[in-house]
């Protein structure tokens, strides 16, 4: 690979030919804040937040999207661009409601940080026009609230980029730009699949989980990494636990098959776990009705009725039904109780149905 | 899977699938709707596709693909044989075939050729009632693409052609030399999380762990060593058998571990007798299924969500799955299963489900290099035999796991039923988006937005019969009747209905065929006859 020198900060650093600024100083380990920029999207290059000074130009270019070129000097805080950095998070949260307190994204809110980073506590453009736009909590997935949208456009690209789904775009112009399905209509009227790619990237608490809201801060929640437990992809992500009690999917940017990428069952359709229809205690049929047993009552009978099946009629009287919806580990113990004990090969699963 | 075994030696997915975003230049999908039945595989499809990668639909339904397809091609239901014959027949007649890897890595070549050379294009336009045209250009295009990757699903499979169709598609990817290499390859996109991995560690009547023969001597006395105990020689049976042998009362006592088979496998009714016809029946289920309602005794399941384990994703990639929550019913399934093996008299004893992994690795030589520290971060794709082995990505590169590939030339065969004047419609089945199978019906959030079954109608006969959109129809066939609600839409051809079947309200399987694949014993979901009538409000 062609590599191309230049300065970040005073101190040389090498990066691949065609790489952008901000992509050279992720590789020499110099953080660069940034809002629209997501290295699963194309880059916009529309917050300007992740503006740097460059010798010899006399604009500030925003570092997403301007390559590397030999010799290069560039300063990612330099006077000139805190300023900078400080007046664009100055203008974004003249126009933003500032509930943090109550807001569910706080935790992982990159507006938020960056406000903190850069000391931003008002904005002296408060006062001017706000949006006072209806919060669409039209369907049990997504909470919408398009007053805390700072128009980076993540969404709309993930929707066409990462899903294909193209059910976003921007619509009206200046004040009033929105990105918004076709017609401005509520997710539930639209063609959204609500595979929930426009959550998973939004930088601020525009786009939520609506089974995490008032459920947790995002620094209480714990990550445990799994396995979807629904169609064969092996897509990965993170399960949001809270006390004990898991309260949502996140994605996990490190799984190697999907990314980012989950589906509306993957992503939403955990909460089965807690149906109120979960059998949580062992059944025994008596009288033609079902009645609550312990483990041992049940395991007992069942002993007794294979065995006294097994020793009347022989091994091959027993079959096993395994699950294609089961861990490998409880596959490989079903099979081997049926072969090793029952003494016999009457086990198969559903993958041929 | 036993058509992919036959001709290549592995039933598995051939290739990873981020080749299809990497690698691949044409992709070729039959009877697969991936953006509804494997979401994130679709999305993959659609941003290759509008790349450089070119993309082929073959599928009677005008599913969402079509959209991004440069190709698409409606044969009629049940005739993926005569299509993918006529492909090799004008690969052949144009001597586009790959002649250095059918000399060098394939075997019974002059039988195949014999067979497509009777598939000329008008012949198999007239069987699949696709134009002679769309024949030869997507022949051409599948055989001059250096990168060409094929994907099936439940629609190759579910006919009573099912293994043979698979045997078709191979054959075709071997004609053409895509196989062995980045971007190449037969893709099954499997159903269920783990569908790879229970047959891979032998929930199957014919094999143990890692495809290893129950009837082959050696393999058995290393698992008879293993386990300390004698084991059967004799193949066992496949499930449509264990409800006919449960029929015949030769099986008594079944154990069913998280399946619902009196929703999911075809004609329902059938199945449902057999189940009443058991002596004991022990279910272990989240829910109270429509088959736990048989059982004698229902020990609850724990969820993904509960459990420690491993799933074996399509791409035979071996993940963990991790214990988020305590079990909501106190124990997690492999301590369940091993306290009834203890308790019936055969005692296992693991304190993680590492140790049971480890046991199966130690005794499968193509998973003998994967444990739990390995799979920490990233699964490994099996076979992967050592600890110092990095997996297989791809398959059959250089050569096949049986050696030579095998091309197995099948002629066309009719579905098992096609609709007549009793029963002028064709049903075909599937998933939707928005539901798996039979368990997100239970995700209040899912079925909250999509609570109950659409069937899908054209626009023609909709008209015929008065109906519309949200009209209530009547489903009936030779083996059952429901009742549905209807969706009008081109997506299906004139004289096809398609219904899905995650419903408890509208159970379509009570409809489904009786014809099975007779190598598999997989049902003929996808083609059966049946008669529509309007309920009037």
């Amino acid at each position: 690979m062609e590599m191309v020198n230049l300065y970040i900060n005073g101190k040389e650093v090498a990066a691949p030919t065609g790489s952008t600024v901000m992509q050279a100083a992720d590789l020499a380990g110099i953080e660069i804040p940034r809002l629209c920029y997501d290295p699963d999207l194309s880059a916009l290059g529309a917050c300007r937040l992740c503006v740097v000074e460059v010798k010899g130009n006399r604009l500030l270019p925003a570092s997403c999207v301007t390559p590397v070129m030999p010799g290069m000097e560039v300063f990612t805080e330099s006077p000139a661009v805190i300023e900078a950095r400080r007046t664009i998070l100055e203008l974004l949260v003249a126009n933003h409601p500032l509930d943090c307190m109550t807001c569910d994204k706080l935790g992982e809110c990159k507006l938020a940080d960056y406000c903190y980073q850069y000391g931003v506590k008002e904005s002296p453009f408060a006062g001017g026009e706000k949006h006072n736009y209806k919060c669409d909590d039209s369907n049990p997935f997504i909470i919408r609230d398009l007053n805390k949208c700072i128009l980076c456009g993540a969404c709309v690209r993930a929707c066409e980029e990462m899903t294909g789904q193209d059910n976003l775009s921007y619509l009206y112009r200046g004040f009033h730009r929105k990105a918004t399905t076709a017609g401005d209509v509520d997710y539930a009227e639209s063609d959204c699949v609500f595979c929930g790619q426009c959550v998973a990237v939004c930088p601020t608490g525009a786009l939520t989980e609506k089974t995490m809201a008032g459920q947790g801060r995002r620094w209480e929640i714990e990550r445990v990494r799994t396995t979807c437990p629904f169609c064969g992809t092996g897509c990965n992500f993170d399960l949001a636990v809270k006390n004990g009690q898991v309260i949502g999917v996140l994605s996990n940017p490190d799984s190697p098959v999907n990314g980012r990428s989950l589906c509306v069952k993957g992503r939403f359709g955990w909460d089965f776990i807690y149906n109120e229809k979960r059998l949580t205690t062992p059944l025994i049929k008596k009288n033609g009705q079902f009645e609550a047993a312990s483990w041992n009552e049940a395991l007992d009978l069942i002993a007794q009725k294979f065995n006294a099946i097994k020793d009347e009629y022989g091994p091959d009287s027993f079959a096993a039904l395994s699950s294609a919806r089961c861990t490998n580990e409880e596959n490989y113990l079903v099979q081997k109780l049926t072969r090793a004990y029952m003494g016999t090969n009457n086990v198969d699963h559903c993958a041929r149905t | 899977m036993a058509g992919l075994a036959t001709t290549f030696g592995s039933g598995a997915m051939t290739n990873p699938i981020n080749d299809i975003v990497n690698e691949a230049e044409l992709m070729l999908l039959v009877g697969t709707n991936t953006t509804e039945a494997h979401p994130v595989i679709g999305y993959k499809m659609r941003q290759a596709a509008r790349k450089a990668c070119k993309m082929i639909v073959c599928d009677p339904r005008r599913i969402d693909l079509v959209d991004d397809a440069d190709y698409w091609i409606r044969h009629n239901p049940g005739t993926d044989i005569p299509l993918l014959n006529g492909m090799m027949h004008i690969i052949i007649k144009e001597g586009l075939e790959d002649k250095e890897f059918v000399a060098e890595r394939t075997e019974n070549y002059e039988a195949l050729k014999e067979t497509v050379a009777a598939y000329n294009p008008e012949y198999v336009a007239e069987l699949t009632g696709i134009s002679v045209e769309d024949l030869y250009t997507v022949a051409r295009l599948y055989a001059t693409t250096d990168k060409a990757m094929i994907f099936y699903t439940l629609g190759i499979t579910e006919h009573i052609c099912g293994t043979r169709n698979v045997m078709s598609i191979a054959n075709l990817a071997m004609l053409t030399g895509h196989v062995g290499r980045p971007g190449t390859g037969v893709c099954p996109i499997r159903g269920q999380n783990n569908v790879q991995g229970a047959c891979d560690m032998g929930a199957l009547p014919n094999v143990f762990p890692a495809y290893q023969a129950v009837n082959n001597d050696d393999i058995r006395s290393k698992f008879e060593q293993a386990w300390g105990a004698s084991l059967p020689a004799n193949i066992g049976l496949k499930i449509p058998e264990m409800f006919e042998a449960a029929h015949e009362g030769k099986v008594k006592a079944m154990y069913i571990l998280g399946e619902n088979p009196v929703l999911t496998d075809p004609n329902a009714n059938h199945i449902k007798e057999a189940l009443d016809n058991l002596e004991f029946l022990v279910v272990q289920e989240l829910f109270l299924t429509e088959t736990a309602e048989f059982a004698d005794v229902i020990l609850p399941a724990a969820s993904f969500a509960e459990c420690d384990g491993t799933f074996t994703s399509t791409e035979r990639r071996v993940q963990r799955v991790r214990k988020a929550i305590e079990p909501l019913p106190g124990q997690a399934n492999w301590q369940t299963i091993c306290q009834m093996s203890t308790c019936l008299g055969y005692p296992m004893e693991y304190d993680h489900p590492g140790q049971i992994w480890d046991e199966m690795a130690a005794l499968s030589p193509s998973m003998t290099g994967i444990n739990y520290e390995r799979i920490d971060k990233v699964g490994l794709h099996w076979p992967c035999p050592s600890m110092d082995h990095p997996g297989t990505p791809f398959l059959h590169a250089g050569k096949f796991t049986r050696g030579l590939g095998s091309f197995q030339p099948s002629d066309h065969i009719p579905p098992g039923e096609i609709p007549d004047e009793e029963y002028p419609f064709l049903l075909s089945t599937g998933r939707v988006l928005y539901h798996y199978n039979v368990t997100t019906p239970y995700s209040m959030g899912i079925n909250s937005m999509w609570d109950r079954e659409k069937a899908e109608i054209n626009p023609v006969d909709a008209e015929k019969m008065g109906i519309q959109t949200g009209s209530r129809v009547i489903v009936t066939s030779r083996r059952g009747q429901v009742s549905s609600e209807v969706k009008v839409t081109d997506r299906v051809m004139p004289g096809m209905i398609w219904m899905s079947f995650h419903h408890t309200a509208t159970p379509t399987n009570e409809l489904t065929s009786h014809h099975l694949d007779p190598i598999t014993g997989t049902g003929e979901y996808k083609v059966c006859a049946v008669r529509i009538e309007k309920i009037e409000e």
